[in-house]
């Protein structure tokens, strides 16, 4: 048994911070908290770590109880956004830090340090002090130093938050390797959905204070059970249509898309999740492919994200290079989009907010 | 070419301009600190080193030494440990007050130690709302040295708290709970991660209160009476001294306590750019 959240809930004054969550991790598992900032997840963290009381709920480490018990007494492994590295020690004296408290034999002690500095890469810094390392080094100091006492359970808080993107892409995946050496529960809070999806075994997707999905990256990005997480986790195109004998009818044209799926979508106004990369462009008319017409190209380096628009409707899709420089997509060109698979929810299940909270993450206008 | 620089005359003011503000500066520094440490040096050895030496070994002169020595030590002690505990409580905690309390510990800055003093006659004196009660327990604390101390407290209060609060702001809370989640307690925490990390911050402060207590005049005058040979600080004697037209002894006691402070000075320098670096 790993790790068992029970009902939590977190107040801050008025403010529900976090609101009824319950998710399990299995033992040996790596899980991603991933949510948009201020939804909740780094207070799901800290009240693991003890450093947060809950106001109603259990929380289980390796099957005891922990919720009353202190911080101290967890035996957790926590890494903070920032490192938190103590500024006065070396690399090295932060490592040990945890073994020193525990009053553990000096040669234990150097041969445990000597171990993670090995483990964690960083063998010529032991005696440098956090401001004399680079970001990526604190990092791993930081994870050497959680890691010195054997915990449990580690906890990571926003791990790569503070890199730039080239040292944060090489972290994750080193991450990921070196929780398939060690094996240790572990739970790392995030708002990149890529990362998320590259390294974790399980996401947990919370959106103001609450679960919205839990489950594998593919799970969650193929099948998202609400509209937030459909548009949360990758980007996502939104359409109004109305729902007319098992079709869909895009608002303010007379274009149809036929329902695929399995589930026939009851009748009125729906809205209309669909990806970028699930719409496919045909520069000749396609049966059931939507006429529309090319606003603009953007080049992305390995591929080209193209604006479309459908009557009054716009939409994003993407074009691998080779098919772009194929077809010479141009501004003004008539196409035709077919979409290979989309997700509805009835529009009157609060269509106004999720557009709110798709303007808030900047995926439409 | 030459004349062609649209520069050129701008350059050449910039230069007079430069040498007057050096020149201004230290003409300034030379009236307002050179010639007076050097006149004072003059008179404190008019008499010749012999005397000078001999004014400064006379037992009148190493009693009031003394008290300023035991004073300054009493201060920076209780100051150090209230002042850590101030600082704490001001960052780390909220509670009602709170803006009240963080106000009132500059109110030293702002009143003069004259009006200080004042305070803690009225307070400890032998009529005084508190000292009436250790009068009748035969505790004298107004015109003796407990009053002297609670003077230099009340005057270098701030320095402290007011040197260690911005540090600990900056220093924040994550570190703290590093320490927690690594199994260390509250009391090992602050002796391992939040006194390190403020020591140079703390040594400011200490340095600055040291300077202070050994400098101060107005309150320790009001509150000790300067009876001689009994509550005379060294900077009471020299005022002393010097109403009684004594000016070698009243100088060359302010050569000691002069070159104290800059002893002082060049330690607080030195302290303040490794506050600086941490």
């Amino acid at each position: 048994m790993g790790i068992l959240i029970n009902n939590i809930s977190k107040k801050f004054g008025d403010f529900v911070a976090v609101d009824n969550v319950t998710f399990n991790v299995n033992s040996g598992e790596l899980v991603a908290l991933l949510g948009p900032s201020g939804s909740g997840k780094s207070t799901i963290l800290r009240i693991i770590a003890g450093l947060e009381t809950p106001n109603r709920g259990e929380i289980y480490l390796t099957g005891r109880d922990v919720t009353s018990m202190a911080t101290q007494k967890r035996n957790v492994g926590f890494v903070f956004q920032h490192y938190a590295l103590f500024k006065h020690m070396t690399a090295e004296k932060n490592i040990s830090f945890g073994l020193e408290i525990q009053k553990q034999k000096k040669d234990y002690i150097q041969r445990k340090v000597n171990e993670l500095i090995d483990l964690v890469k960083l063998k010529g810094y032991e005696k440098h002090y956090p401001d004399q390392l680079s970001g990526g080094q604190r990092q791993r100091v930081a994870l050497a130093r959680a890691l010195a006492t054997e915990p449990k359970v580690l906890l990571l808080d926003e791990p790569f938050g503070a890199l730039d993107a080239k040292v944060r892409d090489n972290l994750a995946q080193w991450l990921r390797d070196f929780h398939d050496q060690l094996h240790i529960t572990s739970i790392f809070v995030t708002h990149d959905q890529e990362e998320a999806i590259k390294i974790a075994d399980k996401i947990v997707v919370i959106n103001r204070g609450r679960v919205e999905q839990e489950g594998t990256a593919r799970e969650v990005y193929e099948h998202p059970r609400t509209k937030f997480v459909a548009s949360f986790i990758g980007q996502v195109n939104v359409l109004d249509a109305i729902s007319r004998d098992n079709q869909l009818f895009i608002k303010d044209t007379e274009f149809r898309i036929e329902n695929r799926g399995k589930h026939t979508i009851p009748e009125g106004d729906v809205v209309l999740l669909v990806r970028p990369e699930d719409i496919e462009i045909f520069p000749e008319s396609q049966t059931l492919a939507v006429p529309a017409s090319i606003n603009r190209a953007h080049y992305r380096g390995n591929h080209y994200e193209i604006d479309c628009e459908i009557g009054r409707t716009f939409l994003r899709t993407v074009e691998n290079k080779n098919r772009f420089l194929r077809y010479h997509w141009k501004r003004g060109q008539k196409i035709f989009l077919s979409f290979k698979s989309f997700r509805t929810f009835m529009a009157e299940e609060g269509h106004k907010k999720i557009h709110e909270k798709l303007k808030e993450l900047g995926y439409i206008e | 070419m030459k004349h062609d620089d649209p520069f050129r005359i701008a350059r050449k003011q910039s230069h007079v301009g430069r040498y007057v503000l050096i020149s201004g500066v230290m003409g300034w520094f030379v009236l307002l600190i050179l010639f007076p440490v050097f006149s004072i040096v003059k008179e404190a050895f008019s008499d010749g080193f012999p005397v000078f030496f001999r004014t400064l070994t006379e037992s009148s002169a190493l009693k009031p030494f003394g008290l300023t020595l035991w004073i300054t030590v009493g201060t920076i002690i209780i100051n150090t440990v209230f002042g850590t505990i101030l600082a704490i409580t001001l960052v780390k905690h909220e509670f009602h007050g709170k803006l009240f309390i963080e106000g009132l510990v500059d109110l030293p800055f702002a009143v003069s130690p004259v009006v200080a003093g004042f305070m803690f006659i009225i307070l400890f004196g032998p009529n005084g709302w508190i000292g009436k009660w250790f009068e009748a327990e035969g505790i004298k604390i107004v015109y003796a040295f407990p009053g002297m101390l609670l003077a230099t407290l009340f005057v270098t209060l701030p320095f402290v708290a007011r040197e260690i609060i911005p540090v600990l702001k900056e220093f924040g809370l994550q570190q703290e709970e590093s320490a927690y989640v690594l199994g260390a307690s509250k009391w090992q925490t602050f002796w391992k991660v939040t006194l390190p990390s403020v020591k140079w911050g703390l040594a400011y402060g200490m340095t600055l209160t040291i300077a202070r207590s050994i400098g101060e005049f107005g309150a320790v005058l009001v509150v000790s009476g300067s009876i001689i040979n009994k509550t005379q600080t060294a900077t009471l004697l020299i005022h002393q001294e010097f109403t009684d037209f004594n000016y070698v002894g009243a100088f060359s006691a302010a050569i000691v306590l002069a070159f104290t402070s800059f002893f002082i000075l060049t330690i607080m320098q030195r302290v303040y750019k490794r506050k600086g670096e941490s």
